[in-house]
């Protein structure tokens, strides 16, 4: 293909993206990599700026139907990923899909489909395990949560637990994204946040955070002790925003003054 | 006594029991209720021991007026005794599932004055927290073998599944350590339960408000290691209990030395069989997932699974005439039984093998673990280049796979004491 090799600068968004690939095919371009306007620098590629349009971006993503259900989740969900270029990657498997329709998914020896497929499972993999590694905090009635994760995971979090606590108002905080979740009974959205400190625990929720963790050290039977195979189940990098590895830190000091 | 202490006395004694998934049942949350259930199930957390947390798992009560011999709670033991009260327990559980600690409850208990009076206090519980606390979360709760029918009915209808504990693999170990349990107490109540499971489903064909008797299926333990079952029996009973009672899981629990009694291993020194465990877990996928029979895997001659080698690669040795495997031609079943290739991996040929000639480099993209596959695989007609080992060698090469890793080299010094010293 002879397209002319062109860098994108858009606003990283997805609407942005998907407008960048439908200008890609409209000027025959082909993009060797895509920066989001703030962070722009010099390239060896002729840059060019593109404004988000959603008639274009919509016109882009109504075409993704033709890749299948499953490759049209995996077209959508690649945005959320942390692959390295993950938009070029993604570009390049659009492409691939818009030739070769619903085949797309069933191409798995390809090295586009290999990389993207791989870099969605690993999406929805962390999504899932999440599910169950977050811990909320309740904070004067409302729920709090943290979470450090690698791919964007709140919009697959959302269903899950909004479905879960109808009735709960709770707040969930990515801090590697910047994002939070958050949720009021019959109403949700996803909204940037720069910020976001946990508040002080009550003595209730001191209470059920002492029960956890009293639980966790009892249900451990000692002749099994295997920490090799609780980090494969459950890596280190989650154990930071859990209840259970949080010890309640400084420990009493009877009697002895307070430190300077 | 404080609930905390309640709770580290009860999950004490109920940590012995295997069981801890959540699976087997999608609901969606409802507005006005609290909780949901998802069809692959939840993992919360993972212990120290490496397994998964996924509920509450406590006893109602710890005091058992039986005296089971491989049991921490029997009535000859002196534990700390203890009893939640079924509000206790509700909000304990409400408490950790608002927090998402937890997936839901596990409920069981040891038997305190009957059965009957025991399934009792159970409902109770659960009643309260499916009607009064608008639970929707997984309920994990135990049948208690010897119960009124009509209790474990209700039990079944509050609790989305249910367990009867097999506990030992065979009658004769059953009469000798645990007297007060019968076999047939035992499979009663599966029996009922797997007929009731039956009638709910077909009553909710016909009417989808019909009440949904234990809806994620019902599942069962035994203690490995305790007597002196062979593999191929212990085996043989679980393909049965798939057959015929239609299980969702058979969890087996290697024996931890909780015993003097002169009847058991003596604890002093004992090891629990954990890899003998692992193995039989390997054996039970085989069975649930991979087409195989229990016979297949273990006869008269071979009664126990080999600890070198897992299950699968055990028995291709054996079968060596079924390979090489022509990935581009197999069907699914001849896929499934090659070592290496899962049931993902082998969907994954299914579908990449409709765009073109797969190859051994195409293969490793769709995840074949091809350091075991490679010897039983063959690509359009021809073997892996390079791979050169005779069916003498096979043995040794998968073994190495499968051994654990070397122990970290350490540097030699002049000055250490002879071995024996």
């Amino acid at each position: 293909m002879s397209w002319t090799q062109v860098s994108y600068l858009y606003d990283g968004t997805y609407a942005g993206f998907l407008t960048c690939v439908f200008e890609s095919y409209l000027h025959r371009e082909e993009p060797m990599d895509f920066t989001p306007f703030d962070q722009a620098a010099a390239s060896f590629y002729p840059q060019r700026p593109v404004e988000a349009d959603r008639k274009k971006a919509r016109r882009v993503y109504r075409a993704l139907e033709q890749f299948g259900l499953e490759g049209k989740r995996w077209a959508e969900r690649g945005f959320l990923t942390c692959l390295p270029e993950r938009e070029v990657w993604l570009w390049r498997f659009y492409q691939l899909g818009f030739r070769q329709k619903r085949d797309l998914t069933r191409n798995l020896t390809h090295p586009v489909v290999d990389t993207v497929r791989r870099a969605v499972r690993h999406l929805e993999e962390e999504a899932h395990l999440l599910t169950g590694f977050v811990r909320f905090s309740e904070l004067e009635g409302a729920l709090a949560g943290e979470i450090t994760p690698k791919n964007r995971v709140l919009p697959l979090l959302r269903p899950h637990f909004c479905g879960r606590y109808p009735q709960e108002q709770f707040l969930l905080y990515d801090r590697t994204h910047r994002e939070a979740l958050v949720h009021v009974p019959g109403k949700w959205a996803i909204l940037p946040m720069e910020e976001f400190q946990m508040g002080r625990a009550g003595k209730e929720e001191l209470h059920y955070r002492r029960m956890w963790r009293a639980f966790y050290d009892t249900i451990a039977i000692q002749g099994r002790y295997n920490p090799k195979c609780r980090m494969t189940h459950m890596p280190k990098r989650y154990w930071g925003n859990m209840t259970e590895f949080q010890r309640e830190y400084p420990p009493k000091l009877d009697g002895l003054p307070p430190l300077p | 006594m404080e609930l905390l202490d309640k709770l580290k006395i009860l999950a004490d004694a109920a940590k012995y029991d295997a069981a801890c998934t959540s699976s087997g049942l999608d609901r969606a949350g409802r507005p006005g209720t609290t909780g949901s259930t998802t069809l692959a199930g939840c993992c919360h957390s993972f212990s120290a021991d490496g397994r998964c947390i996924s509920l509450l798992k406590v006893l109602m009560t710890n005091v058992c007026v039986y005296d089971c011999q491989y049991c921490v709670n029997r009535r000859s033991n002196d534990p700390p005794r203890a009893a939640f009260t079924p509000r206790e327990l509700c909000q304990l559980t409400m408490g950790f599932y608002r927090r998402n600690y937890i997936e839901g409850l596990f409920l069981s208990s040891a038997v305190l004055v009957d059965p009957d009076y025991t399934t009792q206090r159970m409902i109770e519980t659960l009643r309260l927290l499916r009607e009064e606390y608008r639970f929707g979360g997984y309920i994990h709760a135990k049948a208690i073998p010897g119960a009124d029918p009509l209790l474990t009915r209700r039990l079944g209808l509050l609790a989305d599944r249910l367990s009867v504990n097999i506990e030992l693999p065979s009658a004769a170990s059953l009469a000798l350590l645990a007297p007060d349990k019968g076999r047939e107490a035992i499979f009663a109540p599966m029996k009922q339960i797997r007929d009731g499971i039956a009638v709910s489903k077909q009553e909710l064909k016909l009417y989808r408000h019909a009440p949904r008797f234990v809806p994620a299926g019902q599942s069962t333990q035994m203690i490995v290691g305790a007597t002196p079952e062979s593999d191929r029996q212990i085996l043989s009973l679980t393909q049965g209990l798939y057959d015929k009672y239609r299980l969702k899981r058979v969890f087996y629990s290697a024996y931890m030395p909780v015993s003097n009694s002169p009847l058991l291993p003596a604890p002093q020194g004992f090891q629990p069989p954990l890899v003998r465990e692992h193995r039989l877990y390997q054996a039970d996928w085989l069975l649930r997932f991979y087409h195989f029979r229990a016979e297949e895997l273990l006869d008269a001659d071979n009664p126990n699974l080999d600890p070198r080698l897992d299950p699968k690669c055990t028995w291709a040795l054996r079968h060596l005439e079924f390979f090489p495997v022509e990935v581009n031609r197999a069907d699914y079943e001849a896929l499934l039984r090659v070592p290496g290739v899962g049931v993902r991996s082998a969907r994954r040929i299914l579908a990449a093998r409709r765009v073109g000639p797969l190859t051994f480099q195409g293969l490793k993209r769709l995840g074949v673990v091809l350091k075991r596959a490679q010897y039983f695989l063959t690509c359009s007609g021809k073997p892996l280049t390079g791979l050169k080992v005779r069916e003498d060698g096979l043995l040794r090469h998968l073994t190495v796979l499968d051994a654990p890793r070397e122990p970290v080299m350490e540097q030699l010094s002049l000055f250490d004491p002879p071995a024996g010293a």
